[in-house]
């Protein structure tokens, strides 16, 4: 792992077949935890935070994708913000912060993702 | 050719009115504009003044901005009074030493509060009710004040008491007259008006004249004329208003003999180019009182000023308006002096009043008084002032709208002239034209029309009438789902039943409008085809519809743990179960506490425990309780005639074997239940979406109520059943509830919705009236065979059991979650004990 810690790297984080194509999944590195999600849009994966800035808890990966008028979006399930998963911008309000989003490509049956 | 001036003295609500009409019909622009302000700011909405106390600012509250006024060429000389007319050279003075010459003079000098000459009424701590500057004085002094009281207990005193009762302070309401708002209501409105404004805690002094202020330079209280006092640091006065005819009586001008500035139905004052609008016109010796007829006389002076003809001709002083919380409404004449009928609606328990008064034949609407619920109003003003000829029992009109009385009259009865919003006077045709031309939401229409803008009065009409005419001119109302579906829920429940279609995906497809849907639909959708084909709602295609809730078949709670509630039929267990129970909590450190449906409920579960915890609960015996779902939750019982000495029949036992027939069945919302076993109603029964109570011949039936933010008690569907029928019964109540209400639509809001109402209920479900009961029959059996306990499914199925789990690449639980320990068991870290850490 050491030398994916630096920075600008891509680590890989499984194959994409082990990533259910329609639930999110949280993964686990070092000690972020990083929502990934499956859903059409302009890329095909998408990887944010996992931590709902509103709430502070760590449950996105748990809630429900979608789009709104094309931008495809994830729901707190804990109350009801949407975010987007391209941007991280909030769509709900703009009083709740955005997510950190993280760059994320599938090469050659591999999830791989940009962490630093 | 050179412009002629127009002065209007005073910016008030009525003068900034006729500002705007100017604006409108001066199209060749042949008139300047200038207008003197006494107050540091422009107009602003007086009428909503109290909603200074809960937050709008002083911006918020202004009609028009002051750019407005020089964009449009308008001169405003603000926090400059003028000060004189010299009507020989047609001058006006002002304050500052400004002088204009006009050619038409418009006073819009409004009014002010009238203050008793009570001895100490200068004390500090005296004040008015009229300006933001008074209202920031109030809040100033509250600060150091404890107890206020106000003087009069008319429209404006009531809002002021509720304002200072708003600021913090305890609050008195005094009043001369032996009733509350003597002007607009009778002894026994006033009476129940009482009764409400002091069950929110204020206190109502009537028939009482208040000789002196008391106190040194701070007000400490007042003392009355029957001798008694009342200790108060804080007074409002709001005795009424006098016109502000000042200008007008210095310069020589008609004044009436208790204040007014005279005017004819041209509003002209004794001087042809001096013009008066608002409360200080004196019309047929009335002064108007109300924003309505003064934006009515603001427009017909600005009418005549460019060139057109119009009249005054007085005004409707109906109003409705919310006073403490309280619908208070008057319409048409009230103090009828014409042989009449009167109406009397009282409900002591709910605190309404409400009296129509007719024509002698019964066949007119003379006028009426509305008090806790003004819902009828619009109607019934419309019905008087149009003359619309009653319906045969009037009574309906007032009933309350849950009792199942159909409206007799809706917006199609009434003709074009009619004024829906007397405020902005614009009237039905001026709507309807607006929707043709399309303005076809709310928004667009109060843009367009302004209907609505004013008291807000209207806008249950002005809606109704939006839906009719949309509905006229074949528009549908939009009740999509959301922007993936233009279907209602009901519509999506039949398409997918009459097609088959068991996905998301293919729903989308064919009847959706593409995208990835969202969390409205998808629930919504995963809901419709559990509803219809009883599939796992965790099943593979199933799975990405189910919000948190029901993908893990547990309850999220505020720290992302999850809580676990077996099913406990009827609330009967066992000991063995009860220690199973408590053996699961310790050994996964769990919170536990008794549900209001009478089962236990476990909090604080991580994720990736639920299957380990659901393992040993199902080797006990327990089920899935489905607290997770929109789904049938608990049939709560007493312990019936089996135990209790005055019990009737058993319902324990009743109550088991309704819940095991209806767990586990996806509904538009959750549904609760409850069996009673005498009349005593231990269960609570009437307070559920179906409940039943003994009798002796049988069982009764008691359909929609509930609990939750809006109680309804449930109303009686059918008596004396035997269980054979009262099954079949809800077996069909709840069949046709999951079939045609909309998403997330409790079975309370459903029936009052129903048109119809419990009747046509009782139609469709004993009578058969839709020839669909034998359908209905079917698709609960259906649903009835096919039940399976969700989390049986799910442990006996490994590709499941791999979801339960935070991390996608450890088996390890959410690190972050913290808990900390109160009165001996678990609970959520606080924001204070996680910052710690």
């Amino acid at each position: 792992m050491s030398e994916n810690a630096s920075q600008n790297l891509w680590t890989v984080i499984g194959k994409s077949e082990e990533f259910a194509s329609d639930l999110g999944v949280c993964i686990k590195i070092e000690d972020e935890q990083i929502a990934i999600f499956k859903l059409a849009g302009e890329k095909e994966w998408y990887a944010t935070q996992n931590l709902c800035p509103h709430n502070k808890r760590m449950v996105l990966s748990r809630g429900l994708t979608g789009d709104l008028n094309g931008e495809p979006k994830i729901t707190c399930p804990l109350h009801k913000r949407s975010f987007s998963v391209n941007s991280g911008e909030c769509l709900t309000d703009s009083d709740t912060g955005c997510l950190k989003t993280y760059p994320i490509k599938e090469d050659d049956g591999k999830l791989l993702i940009q962490f630093s | 050719m050179s412009k002629e001036n127009v002065i209007v003295i005073g910016n008030g609500m009525v003068g900034c009115k006729f500002l705007a009409a100017m604006l409108q019909k001066d199209t060749e622009q042949r008139f300047n504009l200038i207008t003197f302000c006494e107050e540091p700011r422009p107009a602003y909405d007086r009428v909503h003044l109290s909603e200074y106390f809960s937050g709008k600012t002083s911006d918020d509250l202004t009609l028009q901005p002051i750019d407005w006024y020089t964009d449009n060429g308008i001169t405003i000389h603000l926090e400059d009074k003028a000060v004189e007319i010299d009507r020989e050279s047609k001058v006006v003075r002002s304050a500052k030493g400004i002088e204009v010459r006009y050619d038409t003079l418009v006073l819009a000098t409004g009014s002010s509060p009238f203050v008793p000459p009570v001895p100490g009424i200068e004390k500090e701590g005296v004040f008015v009710y009229r300006t933001i500057e008074d209202l920031e004085g109030m809040m100033e002094h509250a600060k150091v004040a404890s107890k206020a009281a106000v003087i009069g207990g008319g429209l404006l005193g009531l809002e002021a008491a509720k304002a200072t009762q708003d600021l913090g302070l305890e609050s008195h309401v005094v009043e001369f007259a032996s009733r509350l708002m003597p002007r607009q209501v009778d002894d026994a409105g006033g009476a129940t008006l009482k009764d409400i404004i002091e069950s929110r805690g204020l206190t109502v002094h009537l028939n009482k004249a208040t000789t002196e202020i008391l106190g040194d330079e701070k007000v400490s209280g007042m003392s009355f004329k029957d001798g008694s006092t009342l200790d108060v640091d804080m007074i409002v006065v709001s005795a009424g208003i006098r016109p502000r005819d000042e200008l007008a009586r210095k310069c020589g001008l008609e004044v009436g003999p208790r204040g007014g500035v005279v005017v004819n139905e041209q509003l002209r004052t004794s001087d042809p180019s001096v013009f008066a609008i608002g409360e200080v016109a004196l019309y047929n010796n009335i002064i108007y009182g109300l924003v309505a007829p003064g934006y009515n006389m603001a427009d017909i002076v600005a009418t005549q000023i460019t060139g057109g003809d119009a009249k005054f001709i007085g005004a409707d002083m109906s109003t409705k308006l919310k006073l403490i919380g309280t619908d208070v409404a008057s319409f048409g004449n009230i103090e009828a002096n014409e042989p009449h009928q009167n109406i009397v609606l009282t409900d002591p328990i709910k605190g309404t009043y409400k009296r129509l008064i007719t024509s002698q034949d019964g066949k007119r609407l003379i006028g009426g008084i509305l008090i806790g619920d003004a819902d009828a109003y619009g109607t019934l003003l419309q019905m008087t002032l149009n003359e619309i000829e009653l319906p045969e029992d009037p009574i309906q009109l007032i009933l309350p709208a849950d009792s199942g009385s159909t409206p007799a009259f809706g917006p199609a009865a009434l003709p074009d002239s009619a004024q829906i919003c007397s405020c902005e006077n614009v009237s039905k045709g001026d709507i309807c034209s607006a929707i043709e031309s399309g303005a076809t939401t709310l928004p667009a229409l109060k843009k367009c029309t302004k209907a609505g803008t004013g008291c807000g009065g209207c806008v249950p009409l002005v809606t109704n009438l939006l839906n009719h005419t949309l509905k006229e001119l074949g528009q549908e109302i939009n009740t999509d789902l959301c922007e993936h579906f233009s279907h209602t829920r009901q519509g999506l429940y039949e398409i997918v039943r009459a097609t088959g279609i068991n996905t998301f995906d293919t729903l989308l497809e064919e009847h959706g409008n593409g995208g990835n849907g969202c969390e409205i639909c998808k629930p919504a959708v995963g809901s419709i085809l559990a509803s219809i084909h009883n599939d796992k709602v965790i099943a593979p295609r199933n799975r990405k519809l189910q919000d948190t809730n029901d993908r893990f078949l547990a309850n999220i709670q505020k720290d992302g743990t999850y809580s676990v509630v077996p099913r406990i039929p009827g609330g009967e267990i066992t000991p063995d179960k009860l220690i199973v129970i408590g053996e699961v909590a310790k050994e996964y450190g769990l919170y536990t506490k008794i549900t209001g449906g009478q089962r236990i409920d476990l909090f604080g579960a991580k994720v990736n425990d639920l299957p380990a915890i659901w393992q040993k609960l199902i080797d006990a015996g327990f089920e899935s309780g489905h607290a997770y779902g929109k789904a049938l939750r608990t049939v709560k019982s007493c312990v019936g005639s089996t135990w209790c000495r005055f019990g009737v029949q058993d319902s324990t036992s009743l109550a088991i074997e309704v819940e095991n027939r209806y767990k586990g069945i996806r509904a538009p919302h959750k549904i609760k239940s409850a069996v009673s076993g005498c009349t005593r109603e231990c269960a609570e029964a009437q307070s559920k979406d179906f409940g039943i109570i003994t009798t002796e011949k049988g069982w009764n039936l008691y359909l929609g109520g509930n609990g939750g933010m809006k109680p309804r008690h449930a109303d009686l569907f059918a008596s004396d059943l035997d269980k054979e029928t009262l099954i079949t019964y809800i077996d069909r109540y709840l069949m046709f509830y999951i079939k045609t209400a909309d998403k997330l639509q409790r079975t309370s809001v459903w029936l009052d919705s129903l048109q119809g109402g419990i009747e046509h209920l009782r139609d469709v479900i004993i009578k058969d009236s839709l020839g669909i009961c034998e359908e209905l029959d079917q698709q609960m059996q259906h649903l009835v065979d096919t039940y399976h306990c969700e989390w049986k499914d799910a442990i006996e199925d490994p590709e499941k059991l791999k979801r339960f789990r935070h991390f996608g690449n450890s088996e390890e639980s959410d690190p972050t979650i913290r808990h900390s320990l109160e009165r001996e068991q678990i609970r959520p870290a606080n924001e204070e004990e996680l910052a710690k850490l």
